[in-house]
């Protein structure tokens, strides 16, 4: 007997969707089973490694740890809503920010989640909260580098395919990552500084 | 002019990756399809009595060894390890039971009791009775240098368990197809699997197929395993007659499959007055954990490597990888060596701390050149670096000027100096036999070879090499899935052999393509003579001997050369110390694919950065008592300093455009120069990975010392009588204070 589950509204990567499922399934499920959206990625389901990466009215967060109910009414942006135009995705083909691309999803999110023109420190604080094992961060920078300079070039033109993806992120300092009052869901934990800090020191 | 080597194409697999396009094995579905879940051992050694089921199991598939309908083990090395536990159990996390059901709650839910009567385990190394592999490396008289030497240095070094951490979890799928399987992984060593099912599941090799799915990382933790889990995911699904998907999640990932085998190696050194050195003495034990696996071989590089970068005209090598009840040690990245080379420079900086001599001019004086040989006699070609890497390094990283600067702050600064073979070890390449093939198509060239895209740049170098020969643009040459079903088996994707050896058989078949085109496009061949394919087998360079049964010979083809500089900081308050640059270069042959060679090198350092500070496995009562990414701490973007890389190109003359191996050196000297830079703070760290409670025991320790030695120097080594050599305390802000003597 399956039990009836409320429909859930949100909008996913720009189109207004209603799903029915568990209140309380990981986004991430509900994108990768209910919308066959597999471009997220589960690496540790704990919160950690940031391979589920999706940016939720306008930050980043980690699915594994938002419930369905978290996104009524939300705003819900996934890899597969850059369509292969956002100029992160190009430069990390180009300058070694993809390897083994099982992070590389959840990176291009949280860093197009840093808005147009984040500065180094900014990108290593807002990334803190995602995992590579395999470029050591160095071709990630790069990557991220060049699509800025790419991102400046084209900013002029209204019509670039950059115009949506700037939209994404809101702009924010790293700092700004903290949640809206009134959300009960932790967000990463690792966009705070604060709390990369602690993952940083506090649990050996 | 090379059109495509040497020159940062894009990649091959680049814009799959980046739209989330790309299928790992946990984003494929087959209709009708269950999951798989694996009920393991609790406990590290006993015997098994009974198993009960405590759940309805009409709906589930439920496998026990009784139901291996081949041989109940894991083909590898000696066959030791069973498929699933049938009377005893030897580690925790050891499987016993497989079940499969079309829902995932209700499978993760169904309640198994496995009573299992338990015995004593053997949890330390050194108090191991079963010896898996013992090498010896004998070369000139170890008697005949310690008498000649003007001191003795000794020191013991220990290093960790380390988990690779692949951001994609260990998974199969596999599906029942025609009185057989179709196994899809997330995998290295598509014929590794195919071998082992075979054996496994009693099938010819035509009903066996197994295909790379994209795989989510490797550096060697899937070398081994997926042989495991494809067995279990493949005997769930032919008793269910279903396609079966056994996805491991982080914990079960970490708990379960394989680590870097921790090791204690000791070193007993005679050395000059002038630093030559004239003895090494060598001893390393590894802990190769419950089952025998690949450890025969890790121990072999580990003592091949044993040395470091280092010549000696007397050495002895005693090697031993033993049995404990803990879950099987495995391949990762470096194989053995960053065990031996961290000891080994850890233990060159010793020296020089010993011998009050500048740590660049030891390494130097040292330091193999072309035409010197090996503790197995191989003489080094003219390909050999070491002293353009040291130079390179120290010059770019300003090392001596900022090793005055730091002294007496808590900043530190160290070096490390280091060597990797390339390829399989001594006669493997010989045994393995690799083939690789390449296809003629209507546009270019298909590209046959069982090498597999682990992030490594695999597809793009081996298309880069073939486009070159051919005269092709790269999109013109694909390159298949590895896929068993059509490619041949060009060995595993390990040991830095995939450009140097698989890349040099692509490139032979190329150019005999290429002859047979003559002046004809691919696209005229093609309709005149219809499809054309060449496959090359590995044949070993001339000159190349190597004897197993003494340990004497050319142990590898070539070899590539390193050396970092890492600085640190130390919070003089935590103890945590935080690596604030890196500076190397390594020298490869050549470069086909440079962006890809740099982020070996990046990568691998960074992983080697975890290795030395972070990456501590708990292991308590057997079992790995952290395993989550919570608390078994990774390098993150804030863990992870600024590096400069430098790549020199020696060409080797067997290798494609002169290409040696890259994958594995980067993660073998940053240890040592961690470890070094944090002596050059007056700490005597001697294990990793240093954590602040390892910092902080070694900052005590030689407060107690001062205390009891009423604040005199003491030596830290031990002088032979009538010798008048004295040592001190590494150079830095504590170069005054004495510091612990002898080994531990």
């Amino acid at each position: 007997m399956t039990p009836a589950f409320p429909a859930i509204t949100f909008t996913l990567n720009g189109k207004r969707v209603t799903v029915k499922a568990h209140p309380l399934k990981r986004l991430l499920d509900v994108l990768r089973e209910d919308f066959g959206l597999t471009g997220t990625k589960e690496g540790c389901g704990e919160g950690e490694c940031g391979a589920c990466t999706v940016v939720l009215d306008g930050r980043a967060v980690n699915s594994c740890l938002v419930p369905l109910a978290q996104a009524r009414g939300a705003r819900v942006d996934t890899i597969e809503g850059l369509k292969g135009r956002h100029p992160l995705q190009k430069a990390f083909a180009e300058r070694g920010g993809a390897q083994c691309g099982i992070c590389t999803p959840g990176m291009v999110m949280a860093a197009a989640a840093l808005g147009p023109n984040p500065t180094l420190e900014d990108v290593r604080v807002g990334l803190a909260g995602n995992l590579c094992r395999c470029t050591g961060y160095i071709g990630i920078y790069r990557s991220i580098k060049q699509a800025n300079t790419e991102r400046r070039r084209g900013a002029s033109a209204p019509a670039s395919p950059t115009a949506r993806a700037t939209t994404l992120g809101r702009g924010r300092g790293p700092g700004s990552a903290r949640l809206q009052p009134g959300k009960s869901v932790r967000g990463r934990g690792s966009s705070d500084p604060r709390s990369a800090a602690r993952r940083k020191g506090g649990s050996r | 002019m090379s059109r495509h080597v040497g020159r940062n194409v894009a990649r091959k697999d680049g814009t799959a990756k980046t739209t989330g396009a790309a299928r790992y094995v946990d984003d494929l579905r087959w209709p009708g399809m269950l999951y798989g879940r694996t009920v393991r051992s609790t406990v590290p050694s006993g015997s098994i009595r009974r198993i009960h089921l405590d759940f309805d199991t009409s709906a589930f598939t439920v496998v026990g060894a009784a139901d291996i309908p081949g041989r109940n083990a894991v083909s590898l090395l000696i066959d030791d390890q069973p498929c699933l536990a049938d009377r005893d159990v030897r580690h925790v996390a050891e499987p016993i039971l497989l079940l499969a059901h079309e829902d995932r709650d209700v499978l993760m839910g169904a309640r198994v009791h496995v009573d299992v009567r338990p015995t004593a385990p053997v949890l330390d190394p050194a108090a191991s009775s079963q010896v898996f592999k013992h090498i010896s490396i004998a070369r000139g008289s170890i008697d005949a240098g310690l008498a000649a030497a003007d001191l003795v240095i000794e020191g013991e070094y220990r290093t960790g368990h380390q988990e690779h951490l692949y951001i994609e979890p260990n998974g199969v799928l596999a599906v029942p197809a025609d009185g057989g399987v179709t196994i899809y992984g997330s995998l290295q060593c598509p014929y590794y699997v195919h071998k082992a099912l075979c054996t496994m599941l009693n099938l010819a090799a035509s009903r066996v197929r197994v295909v790379q799915a994209e795989t989510g990382g490797g550096f060697g933790g899937k070398e081994d395993y997926p042989s495991m889990i494809a067995g279990h995911a493949a005997l769930l699904a032919l008793k269910s007659g279903r396609p079966v998907k056994l996805v491991y999640d982080r914990a079960e990932d970490m708990l379960a499959t394989t680590k870097r085998h921790p090791a204690v190696v000791r070193h007993r050194t005679g050395v000059k007055k002038d630093g030559r050195l004239v003895a090494m003495d060598i001893s390393v034990l590894m802990d190769g954990g419950a089952y025998c696996t690949l450890s025969p071989v890790v121990l072999s590089r580990g003592c091949l490597h044993a040395t470091g970068p280092y010549r000696c005209a007397n050495v002895r090598v005693d090697g031993r990888v033993v049995m404990t009840n803990t879950p099987p040690n495995g391949a990762f990245r470096g194989f053995g060596a960053p065990q031996t080379l961290f000891a080994a420079d850890v233990h060159m900086e010793r020296i020089a701390e010993a011998l009050q001599m500048d740590p660049v001019t030891l390494r130097a004086r040292n330091a193999f050149r072309p035409g010197d040989v090996t503790a197995t006699g191989q003489v080094l070609g003219p390909d050999t670096s070491a002293i353009d890497v040291l130079k390179a390094t120290v010059r770019r990283s300003d090392f001596r000027k900022k090793r005055r600067a730091y002294a007496g702050t808590s900043r530190g600064i160290g070096l490390s100096l280091f060597m990797h073979g390339a390829g399989f070890t001594g006669s493997g390449e010989v045994y393995l036999a690799s083939k690789a093939s390449l296809e003629l198509t209507e546009h270019g060239a298909r590209i046959l070879v069982a090498s597999t895209e682990i992030g490594q740049g695999q597809r793009t170098v081996h298309a880069q090499i073939v486009a070159e020969v051919l005269g092709l643009p790269i999109e013109r040459v694909e390159v298949e899935a590895a896929d068993t079903a059509f490619v041949p088996n060009s060995g595993p994707t390990v040991a830095s052999r995939t450009t140097m050896v698989v890349g040099g058989l692509l490139k032979h078949c190329a150019e005999e393509m290429k002859d047979k085109l003559g002046r004809m496009s691919p696209r005229e061949y093609v309709r005149r003579h219809g499809t054309l394919v060449v496959t090359k087998q590995y044949e070993p360079p001339p000159g190349l001997v190597w004897d197993d049964d003494t340990y004497t010979g050319s142990a590898y083809g070539s070899f590539g050369w390193g050396c970092d500089v890492v600085e640190v900081e130390m919070d003089p308050v935590t103890y945590e110390v935080r690596p604030t640059r890196v500076t190397t270069a390594q020298e490869i042959g050549r470069a086909i694919f440079p962006l890809g060679a740099m982020g070996q090198i990046e990568g691998g350092t960074a992983q080697g950065l975890g290795y030395a500070l972070l990456e501590e496995v708990v292991m308590r009562d057997g079992a790995m008592a952290n395993a989550q990414l919570t608390n078994y701490i990774i390098p993150t973007t804030l863990d992870t300093p600024p590096m400069d890389v430098t790549i020199l190109e020696k060409p080797y003359a067997h290798g494609p455009f002169g290409a040696k191996g890259v994958g594995e050196m980067p993660i073998d000297g940053v240890a040592a120069a961690v470890v070094n830079a944090i002596r050059s703070l007056g700490l005597d760290v001697r294990e990793i990975p240093a954590t602040p409670e390892r910092v902080m025991a070694a900052e005590q320790a030689s407060g107690d010392r001062r205390k009891a030695r009423g604040g005199r120097q003491p030596g830290s080594a031990r002088l032979q009588p009538g010798r008048s050599v004295r040592s001190r305390g590494p150079s830095g802000p504590r170069s005054a204070k004495p510091r612990q003597g002898g080994s531990r």
